[in-house]
C-alpha cells in the first residue's frame, strides 16, 4: 500500500522541456539536451530538498498547509535569497497556455495602475488577535455549545432518520421515523435492521432532559414574547446552538400549530415571530431539517398566500411578512428541493394556480407573485413576464375604475410595485438596449410605461456598478482572503454570532453537489468567497440597534429589518446562481451580509466586484440592487 | 582545546553557510563533512569532561545567584557534551581527527594542528603529505580567527594534556567492533567511506541472497535479523550512488525499497531523491548515516547465524558494510519478538546502545525548602494578597513531598547551584500550597474540566503558547514575529513607570511595588516586537517576571514582563531555534534548534553554559526535569535524549518514535517522561531504568502538547487532530512489570491497552490543540487557534 506510493515518489524529475523554458526565460537560447537532463536532475533534487525543509517549518508553525513563507524560510536555511512577492493564497491562479507544441503553466501578473490603488479606499483593518475561552469539557462531559462541535453531526442525524428504510432515496422526507434519543443507540439499530425489515426503530418518546425542557420553554416564550432583545437572543440561540436536534420536532410543531392558530386570529406580530423562528432554524447548520419540512413548508406558505393576516389589512404591513415568508420559501426550495421531493415545482404550481384564478384576492395574489418572484429570474421570465399584460389590465381596472374598496386599491398598488421591482431587472437583461415606451406599452399593456422607466433605472445602476467594480479590483488580491472567514466567524469575545457566519459557506456548499434542480445547472468549479463584513462585536450591536428601532415603530417593521441583516445572503446567491452561471467556467459566490444599509457603502462595492470580474457587469449591477433592496424596504413602512 | 573545538564548530558552520551557493568549490565537500562530524569532534573532548566535573563540583555552596554559573571559566563553558560512552580513541574517531588535522593544515592553522595532535597523541607523520598541496580558499580571513583560538587553546593546553592520559586508559569496547581489523587508519577512508568498490551489478544479488537467507531462518531469529535490512539497504544504495552507478542504484532502490518498514518512509523519500554523487554533499540525512553507526540489538544466536551465513557465502560486500557502518549490540538470551523490536526501532540511527542508558540518573525531586506556615498566619497572608501585587515564585514539584528525609534517588541539593529563594518566592510558595489544598483529586471517575482558549483573528499564525504556573498570564508567539501576552485574570497588565517618575516615588512606603506600576498603561494584552522571524518557542519564568522566546531568526530573547521590553537576545544558534524553556527554578534555560545542539544558558550570561550535542537532526523540543538537574530533548532524528546539566553528558537515549518528536512532559514525581510525535503516539519512559514503559495510541496527527496533572494521575495530550485526550497515567505506570530481566536487557513487552487507558476524548471545532496546562487546582487549560 504505502510501498507502491513510495515507488512512484522515487523517480519524479522535472521534464527537460521545463528546463528549456526556464533557460529561455533567462536568456539562454540553445541548451543542449545533455545539459537539460543534468540540470533537471539537479534542480529536481534541490527542489525536493527545499520542500523537505519547508515541511519542517510547517510542522513547527503548527499548520497542515504548506505556505510560501515556509519555502522562504527553507531557502533562508540554505542561504538562498527567498522568493519575495508570493503571497499564500487558497487558490493560486496558474494559467495554462499552449502553442507551438509547448505547454506552459504560468502565474499571471496583472499590471496594476497606481492611481487606482491610490484612489481605492483602504480595506478594513483586520481585527486584532484576541482570546476567547469556552468549556471544552466539564468534568468529563462535553457541553453542547456553539463553540464545541455538535454532538450529532448532520450526517449522523440523517443516517439516524434514514436508518430503518435504507432504500429510501436520500433527501426525501421521512415522516414516519423519529430519530433515536441518543446517538449511542444508532449502531445497535443498524445491526438489528439486518435481521429483518419488520423490526422498526424503537419509537423513543423524545424525552427531554430537565435542562432541555427549560430551554425549550424559555426559547419559545422569548420568541413570541414582547421583549425584542430577548427575542433576538433566542433566535440567535436557535440559529447557532449545535445541540438542538433533539428539540427540533417540538420546535417544528410549535411553529406549525402557532401559524395555524394565529392566522385564524389574524395576529400579524406572532406570525412574524414564528417566521423568524423558521428562518433561525434554517440558519442553524447543525440541524437536519428535511424531516420536518412537511410541517414547516405549509406554515410558511400560509404566511405568503393567506387572504388575511392581520386585523386591519388597510393599515398593517402584512406585505412585509409575505415578502419575508416568500424569501424563506425560496431559500428552502434552494436548500431542500431534490428530484424526489420536487419542492420547487410543487410550490411553483401552487402559486401559479391560485394566481391564475380570477377570484383570488389581491392579498393572495401578492403573495403568489412574491413567492414566484423570489424563486429566481428564470421563474420570473417564464411565469411572470408573460402575464404582465393581463395583470396590468387587472390593476388598471382597480386603479382607474370605479372605487370599489380601499383595501383592493392598496392591494393593487402593492402588486404593481412588486411586479415592477422584480421584473425590471429581468427585462433589462432580456430586452435589447433602446427602451421605447411605446414598445413597452404594446408588450406589457398598462404596466409598460412604468416598467420602461424602471428598466432604464436598472440599466444605469448596473452601469454605475460596473464602473465601481473596475476601480476596486485591487482589493481582491489582498493577502489571505480565506482568513476573513475565520476572522469574522470567530471574532469578538461576544461569541454568539459566531457560527451563523461560519454556517454561510456550508449552507451554500450544500447546494452545489445537488445536480437535480433543473433550473440551476451547477457550475463546474465553484469557488466561494465569503466576505462577511460584520464582525462578531459589530453584529451583536447590530441586533441591538435593530431592536431599538423597532421599539420606536410598530411591530410591522420587524420583518423587513430582520431581513436586511440576513437576507442578502440568500438573495445574492440566487442572483448569481441562476441564469448566467451555466456558461461560466468558474463561478464565484460572494456572500455579503450587510451590517446595516447606512454603514457600509464600502462593503457593498467590494462585495460586488469579484463577481463582475468573472461575469458581465449587468450581473453585478443586478446583484447590488438586490442586496440593497431589503434595506430599502426597511424604510418604506415608515 | 575545548574552546578551540567549540569555536571551530561555529566557524565551520559559517563556512558551510557561505559555501552552499558555491557548491562546486573544491573544498566545500570537505567543509561540509567537517560540519557533519561535529559529533565526532565531540568525542575528542571526552577526556576533558572528566576534568570539568571536579571543577564544577567546586561550587558546593548554595549561594549561586551572585552571578556564579555552572562553570567557572568561559572556556570550559562550551565543553561539548558527548554522548558516546567509549572514551577510547576508536579508529573512527581517529579518522575524524585526522580529517580535522588535515583541514586545519590546509588552512595553515599550524598552531591548532600542533595542539590537536599533541592532545590526540598522534605521531607527527600521520598526516597525509598530499594534504597540504592546496591552500584553502579564504584562508586569509580564517587565519585571524584561528590565531585567537590558538591563544585560547594554549591557555587550556595544560589541562588538556594532563587529562589525555586519563582518556587513554578508558575501557575499550567489549562488543564486536567493526573496524577492529583496520590497523592503519587512512584519511581517505573518512573522506570517501564508500569508495570500496564491488561489482555494482552484484549488489542486487547480494541483497537478495541475504534476504532469502533471512526469510528461511527460524522464526525466532527472523525478526531480529530483519533489522539488518534497512541499514544495509541504505548503505548499499549510497555506495552505488557514490560510485556513480546511477542506474544500478535506481534499480536497486526500486527493487528493495518496498521491503523496508513503513516507518522509514520519510528517510526513504529523501534517499530516493538522491541519485548522484554530487547530491551527497551537504545532504544532512546522509551525513548522519555515514558519521554515526546504525545500532542494532541482536541476540548472540542470531548474530552467529548471520555471521556464519555471510562467511560461508563469502559475501564480503555485505560483511564489510556490517563491519563498518553498523554497530551490533549483542546480548545473551532469547531473541526478541517482532513487536518488541518494532517498539524500539524507528530512529534515524537505530536503537540506543544498552550501555548508553546505564548511567545513574538522579530522578528524584529536590527537597522543598521549609517554609514556616503558621496557622495564624492565614489571615495575614490573605491581607497581603489583597494589598500587594502578586510577585511570587512558584515551584513545580508536588506539594505532597512532606517527607523531610532526602529521596535516595534525588540529586544532592547543591548538585547544581540554584538561585536563592526571594521573599516573594516564599510568598508564592505559600500561595501554591494553599491552592494545592483545594486541588481536585483526579482519577478515572473524576476527570478534569477543560477550558479552551481559542485565539481569534490570529491570521498571522500562532506558533507557540505558554501559561504561567499560576495560570494568570498567557503568552503567544506568532509567525509574524510578535510575542503577545494576555492577562487571563481581571488584573490588567501594567508597565513600570519611567525612570523620571520612579524617582518621585517614596521608596520606603509599604506599597512601593504597587506604586511603581503605571496605571495608564493597564491593558489586557501587550505586544512585544523584536524577533525577525516566526516565534517557535515561548516560556515564562517561574517568577513571572520574564518571558523567553525563540525564533526562526536564530535568537532566544528574554523579555521583561515589568517593562514589556526585550532585555537580552541570546545568540548562538545560527539557525531557527525551535524550542526554549526555563528551568523550574528559574535562572537557567535551555534552547534547541535546527543546528542540532541544545544549549543551556543562564539569564545573566550571553554565552551558553553547556552545549548538548549528539542529536543527528533538529532538536524540536526541550524540557527541564522537575529537579532542574537534567534536560530532555526531542529531535527530528526520532530519539529523545536526556542530558545531565552538570556534566553535559547524554545520560539517556530513548528510541521508539517513528516520527519527529514534538512534545515532552515529565511526570511531577520526576520518574517518568512522556513524549509525543508526529506519528500520533505517546510513549512513556521510565527514566531510572531507561525503559519504554507504555505506548498510548489514539491520536491521528502530530501531538503538540503533553501535560501531567499536578499529582500525576492524568496525562493530557493535545494534537493537530483537533482533540484533547486524557489518559490514565496512574494505571499506565502501575501496570509495569519491572522484573529484573526486563530491566537488565531493556526488552520490554508492551501490552496494547491504549483503549483502557484512554479516559476521554474531546473534539474541538477544527482547532488544533497546541498547548495544555494544568492549573494548580487541576483544571486543564488548552489553547489553540481555529483553522476554519
Amino acid at each position: 500500500m504505502a510501498e507502491e506510493r513510495r515507488q512512484k515518489h522515487c523517480s519524479v524529475v522535472l521534464p527537460t522541456e521545463s528546463m528549456k523554458a526556464m533557460a529561455e526565460s533567462v536568456g539562454v537560447g540553445q541548451l543542449q539536451e545533455d545539459s537539460c537532463v543534468a540540470l533537471s536532475e539537479e534542480v529536481s533534487y534541490r527542489i525536493k530538498e527545499i520542500a523537505q525543509d519547508a515541511l519542517k517549518f510547517m510542522h513547527h508553525g503548527k499548520r497542515r498547509k504548506l505556505t510560501t513563507s515556509d519555502i522562504d524560510n527553507a531557502l533562508k536555511l540554505k542561504n538562498v535569497e527567498p522568493l519575495y512577492g508570493f503571497q499564500s493564497q487558497e487558490f493560486i491562479p496558474f494559467r495554462f497556455a499552449s502553442g507551438g507544441g509547448r505547454e506552459l503553466h504560468f502565474y499571471e501578473e496583472k499590471e496594476a495602475d497606481l492611481s487606482d490603488i491610490i484612489n481605492t479606499p483602504l480595506p478594513r483593518v483586520p481585527l486584532d488577535v484576541s482570546l476567547k475561552a469556552h468549556w471544552l469539557s466539564i468534568e468529563g462531559m462535553q457541553p453542547a455549545i456553539p463553540e464545541n462541535p455538535p454532538p450529532a453531526t448532520k450526517e449522523q442525524q440523517k443516517a439516524e432518520s434514514t436508518e430503518p428504510l435504507k432504500v429510501v432515496k436520500p433527501g426525501q422526507e421521512e415522516e414516519g421515523t423519529i430519530q433515536g434519543k441518543s446517538q449511542g443507540t444508532t449502531t445497535p439499530d443498524g445491526k438489528g435492521k439486518e435481521k429483518g425489515l419488520i423490526r422498526l426503530k424503537p419509537r423513543s418518546t423524545h424525552e427531554l432532559s430537565v435542562e432541555q425542557q427549560l430551554y425549550y420553554k424559555e426559547i419559545t416564550e422569548a420568541c413570541v414574547g414582547s421583549c425584542e432583545a430577548k427575542r433576538a437572543e433566542a433566535l440567535q440561540s436557535i440559529a447557532t446552538d449545535p445541540g438542538l436536534y433533539q428539540m427540533l420536532p417540538r420546535f417544528s410543531t410549535f411553529i406549525s400549530e402557532g401559524v395555524r392558530v394565529n392566522v385564524v386570529q389574524n395576529n400579524l406580530a406572532l406570525l412574524i415571530y414564528l417566521m423568524r423562528m423558521v428562518k433561525a432554524l434554517m440558519d442553524n447548520p447543525t440541524l437536519y431539517l428535511e424531516k420536518y419540512l412537511h410541517e414547516l413548508i405549509p406554515a410558511v406558505v400560509t404566511c405568503i398566500v393567506s387572504k388575511q393576516l392581520c386585523l386591519r389589512p388597510d393599515v398593517d404591513n402584512h406585505w412585509a411578512l409575505r415578502d419575508f415568508a416568500a424569501r424563506l420559501m425560496a431559500q428552502s426550495c434552494k436548500t431542500f428541493s431534490t428530484t424526489t421531493n420536487n419542492i420547487q415545482s410543487r410550490i411553483t404550481k401552487t402559486f401559479t394556480k391560485s394566481w391564475l384564478d380570477d377570484k383570488t384576492q389581491w392579498t393572495t395574489r401578492y403573495g403568489c407573485i412574491a413567492g414566484l418572484a423570489e424563486l429566481g429570474s428564470d421563474v420570473i421570465k417564464t411565469l411572470i413576464i408573460p402575464r404582465l399584460a393581463v395583470e396590468g389590465a387587472r390593476i388598471k381596472a382597480v386603479m382607474e375604475g370605479p372605487v370599489v374598496s380601499n383595501i383592493d386599491k392598496i392591494g393593487a398598488e402593492h402588486v404593481q410595485s412588486l411586479l415592477l421591482k422584480h421584473c425590471a431587472s429581468v427585462i433589462a437583461k432580456l430586452r435589447p438596449q433602446p427602451d421605447n415606451v411605446d414598445q413597452y406599452r404594446t408588450d406589457y399593456g398598462y404596466l409598460g410605461p412604468m416598467l420602461c422607466s424602471h428598466v432604464m433605472k436598472a440599466r444605469t445602476q448596473a452601469a454605475l456598478q460596473a464602473q465601481q467594480v473596475n476601480r476596486t479590483t485591487l482589493t481582491i488580491t489582498q493577502p489571505r482572503p480565506t482568513l476573513s472567514v475565520s476572522q469574522s466567524g470567530l471574532s469578538g469575545s461576544s461569541g454568539p454570532r459566531t457560527p451563523s457566519i461560519i454556517k454561510v459557506p456550508s449552507s451554500l456548499t450544500l447546494m452545489s453537489p445537488r445536480p437535480g434542480t433543473p433550473s440551476q445547472p451547477s457550475p463546474p468549479a465553484t469557488k466561494y468567497i465569503v466576505m462577511a463584513t460584520s464582525a462578531g462585536a459589530a453584529s451583536t450591536q447590530q441586533v441591538i440597534t435593530l431592536s431599538s428601532s423597532q421599539s420606536a415603530s410598530p411591530v410591522t417593521s420587524t420583518v423587513p429589518s430582520a431581513t436586511s441583516t440576513l437576507q442578502p445572503l440568500v438573495k445574492l446567491e440566487s442572483g448569481s446562481g441562476a441564469g448566467l452561471t451555466a456558461s461560466r467556467p468558474l463561478q464565484k459566490y460572494i456572500v455579503v451580509s450587510l451590517p446595516s444599509s447606512a454603514s457600509s457603502s464600502l462593503e457593498t462595492k467590494s462585495s460586488v466586484l469579484p463577481t463582475s470580474i468573472s461575469s458581465s457587469s449587468l450581473d453585478g449591477g443586478m446583484k447590488l440592487e438586490r442586496s440593497e433592496s431589503p434595506g430599502a424596504s426597511t424604510q418604506s413602512p415608515h | 582545546m575545548i574552546a578551540l573545538t567549540g569555536k571551530n564548530q561555529s566557524y565551520v558552520l559559517v563556512l558551510y553557510g557561505l559555501c552552499f551557493p558555491l557548491i562546486h568549490v573544491a573544498h566545500a565537500q570537505f567543509i561540509l563533512k567537517m560540519a557533519a562530524v561535529q559529533g565526532g569532534m565531540g568525542d575528542a573532548d571526552i577526556k576533558t569532561d572528566i576534568k570539568t566535573e571536579p571543577s564544577a563540583d567546586g561550587f558546593g555552596n548554595n549561594n549561586a545567584n551572585d552571578g556564579r554559573v555552572l562553570s567557572a571559566s568561559p572556556g570550559s563553558s562550551s565543553s561539548t557534551g558527548s554522548n558516546k560512552q567509549t572514551a577510547a580513541v576508536t579508529p573512527e574517531d581517529q579518522q575524524t581527527l585526522l580529517a580535522v588535522l588535515q583541514f586545519l593544515k590546509k588552512n595553515k592553522l599550524s598552531e591548532s594542528v600542533e595542539i590537536l595532535r599533541r592532545e590526540a597523541g598522534l605521531p607527527e607523520n600521520s598526516l597525509d603529505p598530499k594534504a597540504n598541496e592546496s591552500a584553502g580558499a579564504g584562508s586569509g580571513g580564517a587565519a585571524g580567527i584561528v590565531d585567537l583560538e590558538g591563544g585560547d587553546a594554549s591557555s587550556l593546553l595544560s589541562r588538556v594534556t594532563g587529562s589525555s592520559s586519563a582518556g587513554a586508559q578508558a575501557p575499550t569496547k567489549g562488543t564486536v567492533q567493526s573496524g577492529s581489523g583496520r590497523d592503519q587508519p587512512d584519511v581517505s577512508v573518512v573522506l570517501s567511506a564508500y569508495s570500496q568498490q564491488g561489482d555494482p551489478t552484484l549488489y542486487k544479488v547480494y541483497y537478495r541472497d541475504l534476504k532469502k537467507f533471512i526469510e528461511t531462518v527460524l522464526d525466532c531469529h527472523r525478526a531480529e535479523l530483519s533489522q539488518v535490512f534497512y541499514p544495509l539497504f541504505v548503505h548499499m544504495y549510497l555506495e552505488l550512488v557514490y560510485n556513480n552507478h546511477e542506474s544500478e542504484a535506481k534499480a536497486f532502490f526500486e527493487k528493495f525499497s518496498g521491503d523496508q518498514e513503513c516507518y522509514y518512509e520519510e528517510d526513504l523519500r529523501i534517499l530516493s531523491g538522491l541519485t548522484k554523487k554530487e547530491h551527497m554533499r551537504g545532504n544532512e540525512t546522509l551525513l548522519d548515516f555515514r558519521t554515526s553507526k546504525f545500532v542494532l540489538r541482536i541476540s548472540r544466536d542470531s548474530y552467529q547465524l548471520l555471521k556464519r551465513h555471510l562467511q560461508e557465502r563469502q559475501n564480503n560486500q555485505i560483511w564489510n558494510i556490517i563491519q563498518e557502518h553498523l554497530y551490533i549490540d549483542i546480548f545473551d538470551g532469547m531473541p526478541r519478538s517482532k513487536s518488541q523490536i518494532d517498539a524500539m526501532s524507528g530512529s534515524l540511527a537505530g536503537e540506543a546502545k544498552r550501555e548508553a542508558n546505564k548511567t545513574k540518573v538522579y530522578y528524584g525531586l529536590l527537597k522543598e525548602p521549609e517554609i514556616e506556615l503558621p496557622l495564624d498566619d492565614e489571615d495575614e497572608e490573605a491581607e497581603n494578597e489583597e494589598g500587594k501585587p502578586k510577585k511570587k515564585k512558584p515551584k513545580k514539584d508536588s506539594v505532597g513531598s512532606k517527607s523531610k528525609k532526602q529521596d535516595p534517588n534525588a540529586p544532592s541539593q547543591n548538585r547544581i547551584p540554584l538561585p536563592e529563594l526571594k521573599d516573594s518566592d516564599k510568598l508564592d510558595k505559600i500561595m501554591y500550597m494553599k491552592e494545592a489544598t483545594k486541588r481536585i483529586r483526579l482519577g478515572p471517575d473524576n476527570l478534569p474540566s477543560v477550558c479552551f482558549y481559542t485565539f481569534l483573528n490570529a491570521y498571522q499564525g500562532l506558533t507557540a503558547v505558554d501559561l504561567t504556573d499560576d495560570s494568570s498570564l498567557i503568552a503567544g508567539g506568532f509567525a509574524d514575529s510578535t510575542v503577545r501576552v494576555w492577562s487571563v485574570t481581571p488584573k490588567k497588565l501594567r508597565k513600570v513607570k519611567s525612570a523620571a517618575d520612579l524617582n518621585l516615588i517614596d521608596k520606603e512606603s509599604d506599597d512601593v511595588l504597587e506604586r511603581i506600576m503605571d496605571e495608564k498603561t493597564a491593558s489586557e494584552s501587550k505586544i512585544m516586537y523584536g524577533h525577525s522571524g516566526p516565534v517557535y518557542g515561548i516560556s515564562f519564568s517561574p517568577d513571572r517576571n520574564y518571558l523567553l522566546s525563540s525564533s526562526e531568526d536564530g535568537t532566544v530573547r528574554l523579555w521583561s514582563l515589568l517593562t514589556f521590553t526585550c532585555l537580552v537576545a541570546y545568540k548562538g544558534h545560527n539557525y531557527p531555534v525551535w524550542d526554549t524553556q526555563f528551568s523550574p527554578y528559574g535562572y537557567y534555560f535551555v534552547s534547541g534548534g535546527h543546528d542540532r545542539v541544545a544549549r543551556l544558558w543562564a539569564t545573566d550570561h550571553y554565552q551558553p553554559l553547556r552545549i548538548f550535542s549528539g542529536h543527528l537532526a533538529d532538536i524540536t523540543c526541550t524540557r527541564f526535569h522537575p529537579n532542574s538537574n537534567y534536560v530532555a530533548t526531542g529531535s527530528s532524528d526520532r530519539t529523545i535524549r536526556l542530558w545531565d546539566v552538570l556534566s553535559g553528558n547524554c545520560v539517556r537515549i530513548f528510541t521508539g518514535h517513528k516520527g519527529p518528536i514534538h512534545s515532552l512532559a515529565f511526570s511531577p514525581n520526576g520518574k517518568f517522561l512522556a513524549s509525543g510525535a508526529t506519528d500520533g503516539r505517546v510513549l512513556l519512559w521510565d527514566i531510572g531504568h531507561g525503559l519504554m514503559v507504555g505506548e498510548l495510541k489514539g491520536h491521528t496527527d502530530t501531538i503538540y502538547s503533553l501535560r501531567f496533572s499536578r499529582d500525576g494521575e492524568i496525562l493530557a495530550s493535545g494534537s493537530m487532530d483537533n482533540t484533547v485526550r486524557l489518559w490514565d497515567a496512574m494505571k499506565a505506570f502501575d501496570d509495569l512489570e519491572t522484573d529484573d530481566f526486563t530491566a537488565a536487557t531493556g526488552h520490554i513487552h508492551l501490552q496494547d491497552n491504549s483503549q483502557e487507558l484512554l479516559l476521554g476524548t474531546y473534539t474541538t471545532k477544527s482547532t488544533p490543540v497546541i498547548h495544555l496546562h494544568f492549573t494548580r487546582r487541576n483544571l486543564l487549560l488548552a489553547a489553540g487557534v481555529s483553522q476554519l
